[in-house]
């Protein structure tokens, strides 16, 4: 038996007195692209978030290889982070460093490598996502989805053992999205890697996930494989499945705020 | 530390047996052990992979480094022995077209 290399136990999350998390589970296998699936504002993000250990769920654990992230101290947690890379929604690169700069940056900071095999290995990272020759531009000088490509080649640049991916092709145009789409696909076969890509888009789910788990009202409703999902008769799998696409997909409380907040 | 590695040599040529994981936190020891080599021009450096079982992209950017050097004063660089999942580090990579890389110690030698 494979022991899974993510566990998630009883996680429960709220806000105030919203609870957007409640009592999830669910093991992540070594190796698989896991996709978790649900409209925005469901929680992916804030789940996201529990799995790099950047916020504490209100209750529950996470183990990651067996190391229990939610009790760990710093020391342990960044032990773990080592092992992780992660591609934020919004890029999250430093505008004021060239690509290859950000790319190094954790190889600099985290490891003993001299700067000469940095640059080789900013280099061949940026090539595998398809940005040979960039490593002098400014962030600000690249288009949206080369900004995503920059970020992932600095999500990889440790050789993480775990990628985690938020909404990896929101917000960019369709063709692009599927350069991503692609781009995962192959990161998937080019690297012994545990993927784990969050995502309100159903388009790219189909291409990428081994396996799928469909969040809604803070539990998992359905995990399986993209077949199961297919033949599945759980309503609210099937509306999701036949639902246009970005139809209906907004944050209501977002929305909400956006109206009446400050 | 799970790295070991040894030198050889035989005929003025230089074996270099790594042994164990090349990762971000060991691979600074290949490095330092092939640089020494090429520091002496070695004429002939023939790395050893038979026992390496994982090699990130440090272990092969290290490796780079080495070939470059060693070209730099003519010399020979050479691999041999590569376990399957570093094979396929070094195809996905298309830098198995940058490298001379052989199945075993007898073919690295001959040519
Ligand atoms: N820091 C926060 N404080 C209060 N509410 C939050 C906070 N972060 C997220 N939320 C709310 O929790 C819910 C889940 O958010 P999020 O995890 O960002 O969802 P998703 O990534 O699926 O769109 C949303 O309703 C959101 O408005
Ligand atoms: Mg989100």
């Amino acid at each position: 038996m494979v022991e899974p290399i993510i566990k998630i136990r009883d996680l429960h999350t709220q806000y105030g007195d919203k609870k957007v998390l409640k009592g999830i589970n669910l093991d992540i296998y070594p190796y698989e692209t896991f996709v978790i699936l649900g409209r925005s504002g469901c929680g992916k993000s804030t789940l996201l978030r529990h799995l790099i250990g950047l916020q504490k769920p209100t209750q529950g654990y996470i183990y990651i290889k067996d190391n229990n992230f939610v009790t760990a101290s710093e020391k342990e947690k960044n032990d773990i982070l080592k092992n992780i890379g992660m591609l934020f929604q919004s890029s999250a690169l430093f505008n004021s460093m060239t690509v290859g700069d950000n790319v190094a940056l954790p190889l600099r900071e985290h490891t003993p490598q001299p700067d000469s095999t940095i640059k080789i290995m900013t280099r061949m990272k940026l090539g595998l996502v398809g940005l040979s020759g960039f490593e002098n531009f400014m962030p600000a000088e690249l288009s949206g989805g080369m900004k995503k490509r920059a970020a992932l080649a600095r999500a990889l640049a440790m050789d993480p053992e775990i990628l985690f991916c938020d909404e990896p092709s929101a917000g960019l145009d369709p063709i692009v999205a599927v350069g991503i789409d692609n781009l995962i696909l192959k990161l998937k076969k080019a690297f012994k890697m545990t993927i784990v890509v969050v995502t309100h888009e159903l388009e790219s789910v189909f291409v990428i996930a081994d396996r799928i788990a469909l969040l809604h009202e803070g539990e998992f409703i359905f995990v399986g494989t993209k077949d199961e999902m297919r033949r599945s008769e759980v309503p609210v799998v099937r509306q999701f499945l036949q639902r246009a696409p970005d139809e209906d997909d907004m944050d209501k409380d977002k929305f909400l705020n956006s109206l009446i907040g400050g | 530390m799970n790295l070991e590695i040894t030198t050889e040599e035989i005929d003025q040529k230089v074996f270099v047996n790594i042994k164990g994981e090349v990762d971000l936190y060991s691979s600074p020891e290949v490095r330092k052990k092939i640089f020494d080599l090429v520091k002496k021009k070695a004429p002939v450096i023939l790395i050893n992979l038979e026992k390496v079982k994982y090699m990130d992209s440090s272990g092969v950017a290290t490796l780079i480094e080495g070939l470059q050097q060693c070209n730099k004063y003519n010399g020979r660089f050479a691999l041999y022995g590569l376990q399957d999942n570093v094979r396929e580090v070094f195809e996905l990579t298309r830098l198995d077209k940058i490298f001379e890389i052989y199945s075993d110690r007898e073919s690295a030698l001959k040519n």
